[in-house]
């Protein structure tokens, strides 16, 4: 049985590479529909990874209250010190944030200004520490950053009125590291006009339990000053921020189901086609022996080659172009880097497949049918 | 005394029509022994072609009974009808009507990929059906870089493949000219002889029907007096 569908699924294939025009141009348009929403799904799933709480995260932002954009957040440095003193706070790590743009944008570049030995070893090679730590103009560029600009060790860039020389990449498999530049924290408090201030403070506690309580205790802290801060976790903090990002997220989904209804559309013409203009042929087929059930295999067969090729297609041009391209969408300093894993490649295929089924199935049904009297007269 | 291969009784074909009922066949008996060239002759609208086509199983009587290498057709369901008549029945059509994309090769090994066996031994088949109709050297050719002859080579070889005990052939040197006809009926004479096979074929052509072992003449659906002609 087994061996039988193997030789119709063959036999199938043979149509299909027979037909090259037709099937080149189903192709295209499957393709085209898969790659945007392998695209829009990447794009998702970015957001998913920057936004989404883990059991296990432990790490809060403190932020300026009533400020969103890094540009207008002040804090005093010395906040630093107090928050450290705070019972379960293992890391205060000050951070000046110097973005080219606070719109949502796809190539806005980050600096992270922080001091220097908050950088480790998770974040860079030691080589690209030392270089770093040798040069104020120095950063350690992240991934999507450097592909996107086309950045490597060595290379110098301008951005948010700031020179910067790549020290090296970052390593660290953080969504929040991998978009932008880590900068000496002095060389952009020069740069910000922002002497003793920063953006933001990144802090670490000990129970992941106890998020929420900490972050209440630092904005007590700090209620009564001149700047007072609003302390959140960094996925929430980060979903707050991106919130025109959620937004342009949700409605591109419906973009990209409205990609994968085109798909269906475009395989069931092309197979309903197929399946008109092959009447005698099909009539023919019935008198060798195959029945109903075989011809529609065949059919369906056709779909699914057809929906599969075009979207490995679709697929490999998106990885293609996120991989070259490094696309990430940042919005307020904050960045969704498009996140295309074998998870979902695999799942693209895997809808692609389900589709090229989906629209084959009417043809296969109408195939299955074909009075073989009547359509050896027609021809 | 060996049963025929094909043994037709009462055979009534009808089917309704704008304007009342239609019976191309009707009443008609007919007994076919095995390793037989019987050709069917008559003019247009006589029965014969609705006759091969329920020999072949692609159409059911609407009474009477026939009965094909043991199998009586008309207790078959469509999808058994379809079944048998993949193992039984070889068909070689007027116009070929080879798949267009694919090589004769290809178009050979239809019939066998609805059957389990091995792509070698599918091959071997192939190969030999190719060679008893001589055109081992053509399997890659598609339809359209063959002759008409060629191309009815072809679709003999496809009939063959599967090795039916039966062949029916619609009007097979009717596309073709008379020295193509003349090698395609000594083909067919040749499967009967050396291979055994029974052959029931449809023609209106006198000298294509003079290669038969046996001539029946329908008109108005049934069968004609031995020895008379209808006009």
């Amino acid at each position: 049985m087994m061996r039988v569908a193997a030789n119709l699924a063959g036999l199938a294939a043979l149509q299909v590479r027979r037909h090259p025009l037709r099937t080149g141009l189903t192709i295209l348009g499957v393709a085209c529909g898969l790659f945007l929403l392998t695209m829009v799904e990447a794009m998702h799933r970015g957001l998913q990874q920057a936004t989404a709480a883990v059991p296990g995260d432990d790490r809060l932002v403190v932020f300026r209250a009533g400020r969103f954009c890094p540009s207008t957040s002040r804090l005093p440095e010395r906040y630093g010190n107090a928050i450290a003193g705070l019972p379960g706070v293992t890391a205060v790590v000050p951070v000046l944030v110097l973005v080219s743009s606070c719109a949502t944008g796809l190539d806005v570049v980050t600096f992270r200004g922080v001091p220097e030995g908050t950088l480790g070893t998770a974040i860079a090679t030691p080589e690209a520490l030392v270089a770093w730590r040798g040069r104020g103009d120095a950063v350690l560029a992240g991934p999507a950053l450097a592909r996107r600009r086309g950045l490597a060790p060595g290379d110098a860039f301008e951005a948010a009125g700031m020179r910067a020389t790549v020290a090296g990449l970052v390593r660290s498999p953080e969504p929040q590291h991998r978009n932008v530049a880590f900068a000496h924290l002095a060389t952009v408090q020069g740069v910000a006009r922002a002497r003793g201030s920063v953006t933001q403070f990144d802090v670490e506690v000990d129970d992941p339990a106890r998020l929420g309580e900490i972050a209440a205790e630092i904005d007590a802290l700090f209620a009564a000053e001149a700047e007072p801060t609003r302390t959140a976790p960094e996925k929430a903090f980060v979903a707050q921020a991106a919130g025109e990002v959620l937004g342009l997220v949700a409605f591109a989904r419906w973009v990209g189901l409205a990609a994968a209804a085109a798909v269906l559309a475009v395989v069931a013409n092309t197979v309903l086609i197929a399946v008109r203009s092959r009447v005698q042929e099909l009539a023919v087929l019935a008198v060798l022996g195959y029945g109903p059930g075989a011809i529609a295999v065949l059919v369906l067969c056709e779909g699914m080659i057809l929906g599969l090729a075009g979207g490995a297609v679709g697929v490999a041009a998106a990885a293609a172009t996120l991989h070259l391209g490094g696309f990430s969408l940042t919005s307020e300093g904050m960045s969704v880097v498009f996140a295309l894993d074998t998870g979902l490649v695999l799942t693209a295929l895997a809808v692609t497949l389900l589709l090229g089924l989906l629209a084959s199935v009417v043809p296969a049904w109408q195939a299955s049918r074909t009075p073989i009297l009547a359509a050896l007269r027609g021809g | 005394m060996t049963a025929p291969l094909i043994s037709a009784r009462g055979i009534r074909k009808a089917y309704r029509k704008a304007g009342g009922e239609v019976v191309p066949l009707d009443a008609l008996d007919l007994d076919v022994p095995g390793g037989e060239f019987l050709a069917l002759m008559g003019p247009s609208g006589s029965g014969k072609t609705t006759l091969l086509n329920l020999i072949a199983g692609i159409d059911q009587p609407s009474a009477g009974s026939l009965v094909i290498a043991g199998t009586d057709l008309t207790r078959l369901s469509r999808s058994q009808l379809t079944r048998w008549r993949g193992d039984h029945v070889g068909y070689i059509f007027q116009l070929y009507h080879l798949l267009p994309v694919l090589t004769a090769w290809e178009n050979v090994e239809l019939p066998l990929l609805l059957h389990t066996m091995s792509a070698t031994e599918r091959d071997r088949r192939v190969g030999l059906a190719l060679d008893l109709v001589g055109l081992s050297d053509r399997g890659d050719h598609f339809p359209r870089q063959l002759s008409g002859g060629q191309e009815q080579r072809v679709a003999i070889a496809r009939a063959l493949v599967a090795d039916p005990p039966l062949l029916v052939a619609d009007e097979p040197t009717g596309d073709l000219d008379r020295e193509n006809a003349r090698a395609i009926l000594a083909l067919l004479r040749r499967l009967v002889g050396e291979l055994g096979k029974t052959v029931v074929m449809v023609t209106h052509d006198q000298r294509a029907a003079d290669a038969a072992d046996r001539v029946l003449h329908l008109d108005k659906g049934r069968l004609a007096e031995p020895g008379t002609v209808p006009a």
